[in-house]
């Protein structure tokens, strides 16, 4: 679902590369050109779109788990197919993205297995539980809407393969952010009971959803290499601004109370929005959020547990070889 | 508070298309228990994919029975109000999903005879549920296809495997006659050339079953006795425990609209 920029670049592993090279692969960088997989480019310029990219991969696998706590539970037939379709489209996403990754050099399973091992990092707002059915409404309404946000630029970042999955992602991430919103309308439109529901998730939602777009620009340390390569074309804080300026009137649309009593519209028109509790966001990504644990167990387990089939499968396909080649042998 | 259960008039067609629409449905929740579950991504899509098909059947299936019931019934009502002695489908599609192999071979079952019985009604003398089988058909066809190759690679892919996929046959295969049965209710309906005679099914099912199975190095059980109850609503105990957690809002909140 969503890309976080968690990591800094690793812009210090270069300068043994040739300067001409590099001078070249700049040029067309600043040309708006496409970086193809057998292009030369940087190594660091590889190790910073790899990480990134698992690092999307990961969180549309792990971002399965929250909304899927809810599939078996969804209140109406209408609702329980669009949700598992939203899902499916998910996990579609971390194959599509893993795919873009191994263009790279890395296979999936490397991938996975850093995921699983605690060494690669997926969005943090996938911590967070899924308490009530209006938590479905607010994920696709906020979480998606976050990700447009932050994948919309990343349609013309300058790695190839990875724009060209975003645009396809991105079609998707609109559809599941106006799904999100209308099961929001629905339930703010409903009895009491159902809008406070609606309200009640949108405060335990908002503040990670805003902790989504990454550390604030004073103290986030990759931008620099990652805007001079075209991976990143706004800042972190820049892209929030814009989210909480398409979003307030949202929730005022729904009639609910984005929950920050100290947020003010300002002379130009922006929605100034109160301190973000940073400590919380170090906490989740160190693995202290509330579902950490349960995430990485959920996803060791299917792991785990599947091992058998993937062995199976791999079995079957190399005696079915093995007996082609004998076939073809007499 | 909650919300009662509706009371159905259970006329012979009505109760045909129940059945019909509760296998679908359990089958498919079912399978959408794996979603973001399962060995490989791959196959979270895949059981996703037949998850969906399932129940996009189940919904036809419903609003066809409400509009022949012709009360204030929908898709809705007739999923999540009714309760486990109400719901008519077979004792297999509620089986938890257990390992892999389990669920692949419940699936397999069903989707050899399913695709056997949606070819056959697609020739109903009932337009609408001709055309329900036509769509359903072409669902199932794959449903068969993605199974017995997965029966295939289980069986024939390493000990464990086989081992696993064999268990889960052997555990299953009480339940597969109860796709043949015929109620007394359901005689006029085949008779009129409305509804499928499922018992004539019977021979076609095994033949590709046996198939597969022996593409697979796996044994079919010589056991015959079989388990019955779900066609009249006599259920194993799984059943209450899935449908507690599928009607979870629409019987705790009387009356929401989600
Ligand atoms: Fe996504
Ligand atoms: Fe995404
Ligand atoms: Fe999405």
């Amino acid at each position: 679902m969503y890309t976080q920029a968690l990591n800094t670049s690793d812009g210090e592993d270069r300068g043994v590369e040739d300067a001409a090279q590099a001078a070249r692969f700049q040029a067309r960088i600043d040309a708006e050109e496409r970086i193809e997989p057998n292009d030369w480019m940087p190594a660091a310029y590889r190790k910073t779109l790899l990480r990134q990219i698992s690092q999307h991969a990961h969180s549309e696998v792990v971002g399965m788990l929250p909304e899927g706590n809810w599939i078996t539970r969804a209140p109406t037939l209408r609702r329980k197919v669009a949700l598992l379709a939203k899902i499916q489209d998910e996990c579609g996403h971390g194959l599509y993205l893993y795919s873009a990754a191994e263009t790279l050099g890395s296979s999936r399973e490397e991938m996975v297995d850093a995921l699983l091992a605690g060494k690669a990092k997926y969005s943090s707002i996938f911590n967070y539980p899924t308490l009530t059915w209006a938590d479905i409404g607010t994920i696709g309404w906020l979480v998606d809407g976050a990700a447009i946000m932050n994948q919309i630029p990343l349609c013309r970042c300058s790695y190839g393969p990875y724009a060209r999955a975003m645009i396809r992602v991105c079609k998707e991430e609109s559809f599941h952010q106006r799904q999100g919103y209308e099961i929001m309308l629905t339930l703010c439109r409903g009895s009491a009971e159902q809008k406070a529901m609606a309200q009640d998730a949108l405060d335990r939602w908002w503040w990670p959803v805003l902790m989504m777009f990454g550390p604030p620009d004073q103290v986030s340390q990759h931008s620099d290499t990652s805007t001079k390569w075209k991976i990143k074309r706004f800042s972190n804080d820049e892209l929030r601004q814009k989210f909480v300026d398409a979003t307030v009137p949202q929730a005022q649309f729904l009639g609910l109370t984005v929950p920050d009593p100290g947020m003010k519209q300002d002379a130009e028109g922006h929605w100034r929005y109160s301190e973000i509790d940073w400590d919380e966001f170090k906490q989740v990504l160190a693995g202290n959020g509330p579902c950490n644990r349960d995430r990485m167990a959920a996803r060791r387990k299917a792991h785990d547990d599947g091992a058998w089939v993937r062995e199976a499968a791999a079995a079957y396909a190399e005696k079915r070889q093995a007996r082609q080649h004998a076939q073809a042998a007499e | 508070m909650a919300t009662p259960s509706i009371k159905i008039s259970e006329t012979p067609l009505v109760l045909h298309v129940l059945r019909r629409a509760d296998d679908a449905l359990i089958l498919g929740h079912r399978l959408s228990e794996w979603c973001g579950h399962a060995p490989m991504l791959e196959e979270d899509m895949a059981l996703t994919n037949m998850a969906l098909d399932l129940i996009g059947q189940a919904r036809e299936l419903y609003s066809y029975a409400a509009r022949i019931e012709g009360k204030d019934n929908d898709e809705d009502k007739l999923a999540y109000l009714r309760d486990e002695r109400q719901y008519r489908n077979l004792l297999l599609v509620e089986q938890p999903n257990g390992d892999f192999a389990r669920t692949i071979v419940r699936q397999f079952f069903y989707s050899v005879f399913a695709d056997l019985y949606w070819r056959a009604m697609m020739r109903s003398g009932d337009a609408t549920l001709a055309a329900i089988a036509a769509k359903s058909e072409k669902e199932s066809a794959y449903h068969v296809r993605h199974s017995s190759e997965w029966i295939v690679r289980l069986g024939d892919g390493t000990e464990e495997s086989h081992a696993r996929a064999q268990a889960a046959i052997e555990y299953l295969w009480a339940f597969t006659g109860e796709m043949f049965e015929v109620g007394d209710d359901e005689r006029g309906l085949i008779d009129a050339g409305i509804a499928v005679d499922a018992g004539k099914l019977r021979a076609q099912w095994l033949k590709i079953v046996s198939g597969i199975a022996a593409e697979a190095t796996l044994t079919l059980p010589s056991n015959d006795w079989m388990q019955k109850g779900g066609r009249a609503g006599r259920h194993s105990e799984h059943l209450g425990h899935l449908l507690s957690e599928l009607q979870m809002l629409q019987r705790s909140f009387p009356g929401a609209t989600w």
